[in-house]
């Protein structure tokens, strides 16, 4: 179990709530619980082979997972996981 | 006074201006001379760019540069401070430089009426000292983060979307750059714009003002520049977070072994470019629409929109299916009918339609080229535009 952020850019997935509780003892198993519930996110933080996009970031608690063990980092229930997407506002290409 | 002569002094009407900042220690005198001798490029003048701008113009930075190639538009207003109502349809930069010149005349504006690109960004960027980011796309993003770690500048980011802001300065002291954090954009139409995702319009006054913050604390070389940390924002739970950063060794750009030796083609790698890669999508016009409909021909209109935007205005018959749900729900269309998919300005009908045809959707269907806007704009006048 631990608590998982949800940015307010990936919100409309989640029927807007921003702080999930998800079970899990891996930040992945934590993620797979999380787009089982939710799966229009799917294609937002994985890819086809099931690894995490590069234009998403996992936060547990301050430190990038990829400082640890990416998606086979433990977590702890008193953990917080925090999803940092790459946001960018405005138009995509030329207008 | 030669171009890379220092001022040494400010006039007593300076002294006057500036008294805020010359009682403090932190800054004094040397600080604010340093100030005057900064020279700042802010790339971008629309939500983010409005206060970054607006303050250092405040602040007494000397020379302000400013690139932007948009014209000031009614739907701006809303967030990008810095333009007025009476500017609509003039061009951004000079509607920024003359609110710059209101503000404080002593700044050199140095403006650029111009996009910023692969071809002109180092020749551009090399003049200034600390490169703002105030863009709302991700090649330029990429292209400035490239060019500051190429020309050994620091890069103050700054992002916004819906209620969400993220800022960081990049490539200062040693730290990482915006491509340890992201290696790579997301694809075109997976993450939804600004013009399509909305924004709420103090979001960027509050990024963009932290932004300034920090240019100026780059400047005056006091207390602890957000090199290394990211700060999220979330303006509907008022939460400030701290993420740490680390420069990854294997960074394309800024890591040990670069393979970006030099600028690349941004719009290529933000996949701007590959769309003859992409599954081919068929476009129908606003016009041969109304033909269709008016022919009595039979056409299911799905609006792919989110419920308040259908509020706006929508055509007559439409089925409402969000963007994110049409895959899951593609036994909804009616594959006997010619299926038109409708967005905000036709990017996300093209990518969702992508998309169901990836999924195997086989039957007949069309993206409403330029979206409800285009439909707004040639078929149903008294629809508004948003």
């Amino acid at each position: 179990m631990a608590t998982v952020l949800i940015p307010t850019a990936l919100r409309h997935f989640t029927n807007g709530q921003g702080e999930l509780n998800l079970k899990g003892e891996t930040v992945g198993e934590i993620i797979i619980d999380l787009v089982t519930q939710y799966g229009d996110l799917k294609t937002h933080l994985l890819n086809d082979e099931g690894k995490l996009r590069s234009f998403v970031n996992i936060y547990l608690n301050e430190e990038d997972i990829r400082h640890y063990e990416g998606l086979s980092t433990d977590v702890k229930e008193e953990d917080t996981l925090i999803l940092v997407p790459s946001i960018a506002g405005g138009h995509h290409g030329k207008r | 006074m030669g171009k890379d002569e220092q001022h040494k002094k400010l006039s007593n009407a300076e002294i006057s201006r500036y008294s805020r900042h010359l009682i403090l220690p932190e800054v004094g005198l040397e600080g604010q001379l340093k100030l005057k001798n900064a020279k700042v490029l802010v790339v971008g003048t629309g939500g983010l760019g409005a206060p970054v701008i607006l303050y250092l113009a405040a602040a007494g930075v000397g020379t302000l540069g400013l690139i932007d190639f948009d014209v000031v538009d009614e739907s701006n207003l809303q967030r990008q401070i810095i333009h007025t109502t009476r500017d609509v349809g003039r061009p951004k930069i000079s509607s920024a430089t003359d609110r710059i010149k209101n503000i404080n005349p002593n700044v050199n504006v140095v403006s650029f009426n111009d996009r910023l690109t692969s071809l002109n960004a180092l020749d551009i960027i090399k003049e200034f000292d600390i490169v703002v980011d105030g863009t709302d796309n991700f090649q330029t993003r990429y292209l400035i983060n490239d060019s500051a770690v190429l020309l050994n500048k620091p890069f103050v980011y700054g992002s916004i979307f819906r209620f969400e802001g993220q800022v960081s300065v990049f490539n200062a002291y040693g730290g990482p750059c915006y491509r340890c954090l992201y290696p790579e954009p997301p694809p075109v139409g997976l993450v939804p714009s600004c013009a399509e995702g909305g924004v709420i319009g103090v979001l960027p006054g509050i990024i963009g003002t932290i932004q300034a913050n920090e240019t100026i604390k780059l400047i005056l070389g006091i207390g602890e520049v957000l090199s290394g940390r990211l700060l999220t924002f979330d303006a509907l739970k008022m939460r400030f977070l701290e993420l740490k950063l680390k420069k990854e060794k294997e960074c394309p750009v800024c890591g040990e072994h670069p393979t970006v030796t030099q600028l690349i083609d941004y719009e290529e790698f933000c996949g701007l470019k590959s769309k003859e890669h992409l599954v081919a999508v068929d476009e129908m016009s606003a016009i041969d629409l109304k033909n269709l409909i008016n022919e009595k021909r039979s056409v299911q209109i799905i609006d792919i929109r989110q419920p308040h935007e259908l509020q706006l205005g929508k055509i007559d018959g439409t089925k409402a299916i969000p963007f994110g749900q049409l895959v899951r729900r593609k036994d909804e269309l009616d594959s006997s009918k010619k299926v038109v998919v409708v967005c905000k300005i036709g990017l996300l009908s093209a990518e969702v339609i992508r998309q169901l045809k990836e999924d195997g959707y086989a039957g007949e269907i069309y993206s409403l080229k330029g979206g409800i806007t285009s439909w707004a704009n040639d078929i149903d006048y008294t629809m508004a535009r948003y």
